[in-house]
């Protein structure tokens, strides 16, 4: 058995998180059965004798020790059952089983009991799910008998994960994002091959001075390939390959139709928005960290490995050199996790995908493109790009936290607007795609 | 004594969730930005158990409702509660098909419900397998589980759709126009796993712009016109205007009209002005077999008997006073 699988059959709540007016409903919830045929003895009562079986146990040990008990028979019910104060332990305990066999049994349990003990007790019963027996699925008999044992909880613990984890594996298997990483982590190699043949070049001919810093640098050092790679790519196709994953984050499920069965399922639209931000954030250090990777490998390949010599002069070993990578890294996924929230604000605008990313994208360029501008230098502090490039930071000795610093805070400024004006529109649309 | 405290909040009155309707709106009203109004004041009260068709032309507001009682759709004003729960809550325990399916299309059909499965908080992350495995059997597409859902049929796709609502155990199926697209079998099936679902106990809210397809599902129906409720309730209860009438083929015109007369039945007449049109009267409480039996002893020569009853559309004529566009 899996951990999953074992951490399942524990309970899945401590009583003390249930809410008293919830706690009130699961308590005094009767058996579905007053809609439809009360459940056939023939078929249901079997399993629903296990099940009864399984909660008064639970209720008995939890007479004893007074606050959680799991249960481990046949059906495997996640109950939990605990009193709420110490002198109604062992009635209160009793009683609500008393209530589960009943209605498991395919009878009706008086609600009126169930309420007025339930008024005490604080017992919440977790969901029965039949199939950790092994034999017991299968049938839609089985799943009404499921049913009878008592709701299911609102939220389980870890689903937040499990969506996050649909999400990652959506992101990292979809064809047009694999496409993207393959091309991004192909460009330090083809500079690198690149830098090389024209190193060769030079040689060759006796011609070595005209050499610029960053070929030079690069020639004269594999771990250079990776800053030249990110500050390379950093301009605009990494900018292009979050757009593309945040900028069809919401807008690409309102598109496809598939939102609105998401919220219906129910996602919740904070908590949607939340994984599908988390999802950019992850793709966003990916590709800093794939592009990062490719270079040091091609790096690795085609020049000599040593101390590195940093821009401003001085010479540090191939460890902190490694270690300044990784810096660089993490401040390029940051600024990138910063546009990421840029194209998720646009997103949730629009049920084209293609507008959202495009729109990214412009925004991108014009923030260039005003950059360029000299008389314009007083709003370069607010353009994200001006901060992307400034991992650079990582290449002087000491390390420049200042200017890293500043970039790091208008990436969370980024973050911050942007992120709010996701939510507001996001959390009061109206899902008419 | 402690219902106070337990439904202290709740719109719709002190019963426990559970014993309060499927579904509950009260006033529900959606006006779109350009002051068109989809749904208007619109008071709906489904059963717990019952198979509800939920009628009405195309754009008389139905997917409106149903989006505003998944929560995708705010209303305007008005207020609405499934299953006596807050949404929230009440969502895990509802399936629901929305204006047709929606996948992704390079993921396979099981692996599109499994990730609509890892979007319900509630739903159990240990038996997906074993719940998708069961969904997809139940529409019959455990032979296509495997295929990527960019290949599927319409038919497929819609039974795709019913299978990622049967996904856990549902009180509450809600299904916008479950058989669109499907064919006459496709259409058979949709409609005898509608029935089989609703003997479980599950409440089922099916929208359809078809009459007949209502009439052979339904224990309980409403009818949208432009965004209005026309009517609501049992089948029973809408048909309850009109009776059954007896329909007899028989060349003895006279005769039969005499004997169905002496019976007392109401409403007694030819059908037609030649011999073999046959006679026919209202049924009214009169057991069907009896009146066959009176015919017969008394020699009318009778070649075909048949009850008829009012079909929907005819209640529906009545009740709105003209035809039921069903092309909308």
């Amino acid at each position: 058995m899996s951990t999953a699988e074992t951490r399942e059959t524990r309970p899945r709540r401590t009583p003390g998180l249930v809410p008293v007016s919830e706690t009130l409903r699961t308590t005094s919830r009767p058996a579905p059965s007053d809609t439809a045929d009360p459940a056939p003895a023939g078929t249901t009562a079997p399993a629903g004798t296990a099940d009864a079986a399984g909660t008064t146990a639970s209720a008995g040990t939890a007479d004893a020790a007074g606050t959680t008990a799991p249960a481990g028979t046949a059906d495997a019910v996640g109950t939990t059952a605990a009193a709420g104060t110490a002198d109604a332990t062992g009635s209160t305990g009793s009683t609500g089983s008393a209530i589960y066999a009943a209605s498991a049994g395919g009878g009706r349990a008086p609600e009126t009991a169930g309420v007025a003990e339930g008024g005490r007790a604080r017992e919440a019963a977790g969901v029965a799910e039949g199939d950790r027996a092994p034999g017991a699925a299968g049938t839609v008999g089985s799943a009404d008998v499921i049913d009878l044992a008592g709701p299911p909880p609102v939220r389980r613990f870890g689903s937040f994960w499990r969506l996050l984890g649909s999400e990652l594996g959506l992101t990292f298997r979809r064809p047009r994002n694999l496409v993207m990483l393959a091309v991004l982590a192909s460009v330090p190699v083809i500079l690198g091959v690149a830098l090389r043949l024209v190193t060769d070049d030079m040689d060759a001919s006796g011609r070595g001075g005209g050499m610029g810093g960053l070929v030079a640098s690069v020639a004269g050092n594999s771990l250079m390939l990776a800053f030249a790679s990110l500050s390379f790519l950093v301009v605009l196709l990494m900018p292009v390959a979050v757009s593309v994953v945040a900028g069809d984050a919401i807008a690409g499920e309102a598109g496809g139709g598939t939102l609105r069965y998401l919220l219906a399922a129910p996602a919740g639209r904070t908590r949607l928005l939340t994984v599908k931000y988390l999802n950019a954030v992850v793709f966003s250090f990916a590709i800093a960290a794939v592009v990062a990777l490719s270079a040091l490998v091609t790096g690795l390949a085609l020049f000599p490995v040593g101390p590195v010599t940093l821009l401003s002069g001085t010479t540090v070993s191939v460890a902190d050199g490694l270690l300044r990578v990784l810096i660089s890294v993490g401040y390029v996924g940051a600024g990138m996790a910063a546009l990421a929230a840029v194209a998720l604000a646009l997103s949730t605008f629009t049920e084209v995908p293609i507008g959202a990313i495009a729109g990214t994208v412009v925004l991108v360029i014009v923030a260039q493109v005003l950059r360029a501008v000299p008389q314009l230098e007083a709003i370069n502090p607010y353009l994200l790009p001006t901060w992307l490039t400034r991992f650079d930071g990582a290449l002087r000795d000491p390390v420049d936290l200042g200017a890293m610093r500043d970039g790091l805070l208008a990436f969370g400024a980024y973050i911050l607007l942007f992120g709010s004006v996701a939510w507001a529109r996001f959390t009061g649309k109206d899902i008419t795609s | 004594m402690t219902s106070v405290m337990l439904d202290a909040g709740a719109p719709f009155g002190a019963a426990p969730p559970s014993a309060r309707p499927a579904i509950v709106t009260r006033g529900l009203t959606k006006r779109f930005r350009g002051g068109q109004v989809a749904v208007d004041a619109l008071d709906l009260s489904v059963p717990r158990g019952a198979v509800y068709g939920f009628l009405g032309p195309n754009g008389s507001g139905k997917t409106t409702t149903i989006r505003m009682l998944l929560g995708l759709v705010a209303p305007t004003s008005g207020e609405h509660e499934l299953l006596g729960l807050p949404l929230g809550e009440a969502l895990p325990r509802v399936g629901a098909l929305v204006e047709g399916p929606a996948f992704y299309p390079y993921l396979s059909g099981e692996a599109n419900l499994r990730r609509f499965d890892a979007a319900d908080p509630a739903a159990p992350r240990a038996t997906v397998r074993r719940r998708v495995a069961e969904a997809l059997d139940r529409v019959g597409l455990t032979a296509a589980a495997a295929k990527r859902y960019r290949t599927y049929s319409l038919g497929m796709r819609q039974r795709l759709a019913i299978a990622a609502a049967l996904l856990g155990p549902r009180e509450l199926l809600i299904l916008d126009e479950p058989t669109n697209g499907l064919d006459p079998q496709g259409t058979r099936e949709v409609r005898s796993l509608v029935k089989e679902i609703a003997a479980g106990g599950t409440t089922v809210f099916v929208s359809s712009h078809l009459l007949a397809e209502v009439e052979q599902m339904c224990t309980h129906a409403a009818v949208m016109r432009a965004g209005r409720l026309v009517a609501q309730g049992s089948m029973a209860s809408l048909g309850g205007g009109q009776v059954p009438r007896v329909r007899v083929r028989t060349p003895d015109t006279a005769d039969a009209l005499r004997v169905l007369r002496s019976l007392g039945l109401a409403d007694v007449r030819a059908d037609g002005p030649e011999p073999g049109d046959g006679v026919s009267a209202e049924l009214g409480g009169v057991a069907p077999e009896r009146v066959n039996a009176a015919l017969v002893g008394e020699g009318v020569a009778v070649r075909g008997f048949a009850v008829e009853r009012p079909s929907l559309e005819d209640v529906f004529v009545r009740l709105t006073g003209e035809g039921f566009d069903v092309d909308g």
